[in-house]
């Protein structure tokens, strides 16, 4: 960065315009130009660390969005994860990009009656949808809450017990609420993320630019961001895959739950319901008269996290009646009237 | 038509090229200054390919708290880079005699300041290698976001002109077309309130933070930065009339005092509208509030900050009302106060809070790293970098040293230029 100039009063040169070339000056002009351009190299050194899964791909940078892809992008983009997936875990996956069912609108009820707190169901999200195991990312937030209030800010999220449930306590696990007026769409500024034509909530992991503006928009805490290069073991992969929900993740993007989508989509439960020992967890189609959850949404008294955040959240919340006859088949009805 | 093009054509790269050389073309103070800043800004450069390599996990930041220090710096930044108009009203709208020499240099400054701002934004994401993708598929009109990335660059893009016009005829000894360049400055007016509401819409849009949702939100933002922006300018105007000998006049500090003074008084009204807004009707809502001014079930990282920033703010504002103020020491140690106190004010007292405690109430408290510090003073040094680069050039342009036909040939003796000196009569332009 040093110039010439100031040892070469000369009058009459042009100093804006033209440098002086002595051989004093040359050599001058010389160091300082490689002074800096070798302390440009050495502040980028850390470069040199980047893996081959950082590595600029062509077909990577050119993968359309989502929505823009027809059967034949889809097809390239589902080959091109699934050889990067086996080269990372040996592991060939097979990764579909399921479509959702017409006719189909999930939601998910929950009893809190019946939740004793395990956690089962975050550790068994973790391993079905391939989530970094460190450092570990988990989908859902299990609160232990005192009974006697459901202000979610007086709920504990790192209870260690040696058993549950405890007697003073209830549980209420949280995680994505797939709402059907959801903040964390409306606030992307890329469209990586949207709502499906079945109520998911999805994202596409190769449009997101991680901007964290969804993370901030959720009043659930329900997304989370890849921090680092999500680490697996190879053996922990799980390879019934899709792509919008558990191919694996690169750094730098966010998730969140997607109701399984990989196995709502095909008639299974998602893996958080299915490892549920107590049977607190309901899933299926509203839409659908004879669903469990149709009914259990008809007939208890359900409720929702921050109803007032007005995100008409597709997770409900619900206790068992403990009497419920007395509403179902009153047997001494009484005056009702407002006056 | 097409000679001139072609003149220009001709003209304009050389102009780069002699500002260019120019640029390294200083005393030693000048060498030293350059070359410190740019010790700084290649550890940044070094400490952001850290982050490139390793993720954001380099930085403080959780999913708890997921914005923090980068974002604290952008909004400050936005803050100062509209309040250039703080010098533009005056000039163009009043029609002000003592700042209009000085005008061009919170337009350069608003300049580096929003390249400032995009950098941090850059640092913030967590694929910068997708930027693209806003191009590709933009949810505008939907996602404030898109709103700010319009206001930054559009209000970028003007200044450019604005600037590189005015200084283009001042080099060609011409005076500048109004036409070509007024309409420009009140665009730019309207623009400059635009950027930083725009940026306050970011956060108080999102009714998942409360603390943040609040319409004073964008006010204060104003307020704020019409106090840091102007200060920030009277300070350096001193540095630029001490090395440089250009000609600052005492009314020109003064007009800008007032402005620093009125604003950061109406900056601490609104503030204390918010704390007591929160406090009084004790809900739930006031709980990050209560985080950051008193700490919660024993966690206070943030209590210090703001009350320091509390602190200087108040020893600011009692300065710059007393008669105290006439001392140049008091008035700058005030506006250095001021210039510290609304970036914790911002940064720590505004961004940080509203994480705390998360959505789920728990609350996970945010420390940035080095490597996270490290990035940001990098990003400072190079905009101070380019910000004195900028003067560095535009002054012999405005003294009518760096003429489209004139030899340029000055030693370093250029920055104890004698104070009698004459500007450029086309740089007096402007006004006429």
């Amino acid at each position: 960065m040093q110039l010439p100039i100031m040892n070469q009063p000369s009058k009459t040169r042009d100093h804006a315009s033209r440098p002086g070339m002595t051989r004093r000056s040359f050599l001058r002009t010389g160091t300082a130009v490689t002074g800096a351009v070798a302390a440009i190299a050495a502040s980028l050194s850390p470069l040199r660390e980047l893996t081959d899964t950082d590595e600029f791909s062509v077909a990577r940078f050119l993968q359309k969005h989502y929505k823009e892809m027809d059967g034949q992008d889809m097809a390239s983009a589902l080959q091109r994860i699934s050889k990067q997936v086996e080269k990372r875990y040996d592991v060939r996956p097979d990764i579909r990009d399921i479509k959702p069912m017409d006719g189909v609108e999930f939601v998910y009820a929950l009893n809190l009656t019946r939740c004793i707190g395990c956690r089962k169901c975050v550790h068994a999200c973790v391993e079905e949808n391939n989530q970094s195991r460190s450092p570990e990312i988990q989908y859902i937030r299990v609160l232990e809450m005192p009974r006697g209030t459901t202000d979610i800010e007086q709920g504990n999220h790192h209870y260690e017990r040696a058993t549950v449930p405890s007697e003073d306590h209830y549980y209420m696990p949280i995680q994505c609420h797939q709402c059907a007026n959801p903040p964390c769409v409306k606030v992307c500024p890329v469209e990586a993320t949207w709502q499906e034509p079945d109520g998911i909530t999805v994202i596409d992991y190769d449009w997101c630019i991680g901007c964290r503006y969804c993370e901030a928009a959720c009043p659930y805490w329900a997304r989370r961001f890849n921090f680092s290069t999500p680490s697996i073991p190879k053996e922990k992969i799980n390879p019934d895959m899709s792509y919008l929900s558990n191919r694996p993740r690169e750094k730098g993007v966010m998730e969140k739950c997607h109701f399984c989508l990989h196995r709502t989509r095909q008639g299974k439960m998602p893996a958080c319901l299915e490892v549920c020992p107590t049977g607190a967890r309901k899933f299926g189609n509203v839409l659908d008269p004879n669903s469990e959850v149709r009914k259990i949404l008809e007939s208890k008294r359900v409720f929702v996290l921050k109803q007032e955040a007005g995100t008409l959240p597709r997770f409900f919340y619900y206790f068992d009646e403990r009497d419920p006859i007395n509403h179902t088949n009153p047997t001494n009805p009484v005056n009702g009237g407002d006056a | 038509m097409s000679d001139s093009i072609k003149e220009f054509a001709r003209e304009y790269p050389r102009f780069l090229y002699r500002c260019f050389r120019l640029s390294f073309v200083g005393d030693w103070k000048y060498y030293t200054w350059m070359f410190l800043l740019s010790v700084v800004a290649l550890f940044g450069l070094n400490a952001y390919a850290k982050q490139f390599v390793q993720g954001l996990a380099t930085t403080g930041m959780t999913d708890q708290v997921s914005w923090g220090l980068y974002i604290a710096n952008f909004t400050y930044l936005v803050g100062i880079a509209a309040a250039a108009v703080m010098l533009v009203i005056p000039v163009y709208v009043y029609k002000n005699k003592d700042l209009h020499n000085l005008v061009i240099f919170g337009e350069l400054l608003a300049v580096i300041a929003i390249i400032m701002c995009l950098l941090f934004i850059t640092a913030d994401l967590g694929r910068p290698d997708r930027f693209h993708h806003m191009l590709l598929r933009f949810n505008f009109p939907i996602s404030i976001l898109t709103w700010d990335v319009i206001a930054l660059n559009g209000y970028l893009l003007l200044n450019l002109h604005i600037c590189g016009y005015l200084i283009w005829c001042a080099y060609n000894k011409r005076a500048p077309t109004r036409k070509f360049y007024i309409p420009f400055v009140f665009v730019a007016i309207a623009w400059a309130i635009s950027i930083h509401t725009v940026t306050a819409f970011l956060y108080s849009g999102l009714g998942a933070r409360p603390f943040w949702n609040s319409a004073v939100i964008a006010p204060r933002f104003l307020a704020s930065a019409f106090a840091a922006g102007p200060a920030l300018i009277i300070l350096t105007l001193q540095v630029i009339k001490v090395s440089t000998g250009y000609p600052v006049s005492e009314k020109a500090i003064s007009t800008l005092k007032g402005i620093v003074t009125v604003a950061l008084g109406i900056n601490m009204f609104l503030l204390g509208s918010e704390v007591f807004t929160e406090f009084y009707t004790g809900s739930s809502h006031s709980v990050s509030a209560k985080y950051l001014f008193f700490g919660l079930h024993g966690h206070s990282a943030l209590v210090p900050w703001i009350w320091s920033a509390i602190a200087l703010n108040t020893f600011a504002l009692i300065a710059l009302l007393t008669p105290a103020s006439k001392k140049r020491w008091v008035l700058n140690a005030a506006c250095l106060a001021m210039i510290i106190g609304i970036w914790i004010e911002k940064g720590m007292g505004l961004i940080v809070p509203a994480f705390i405690p998360s959505p789920l109430g728990e609350i996970v408290e945010y420390v940035p790293t080095l490597n996270e510090i490290l990035v940001c003073t990098g990003i400072w040094a190079f905009g101070l970098l380019m910000y004195t680069i900028l003067v560095r050039v535009t002054i012999p342009v405005l003294y009518g040293d760096l003429l489209v036909d004139k030899v340029y040939h000055t030693d370093p003796s250029i920055f104890e230029r004698s104070k009698a000196s004459s500007l450029n009569e086309a740089a007096d332009a402007p006004l006429q």
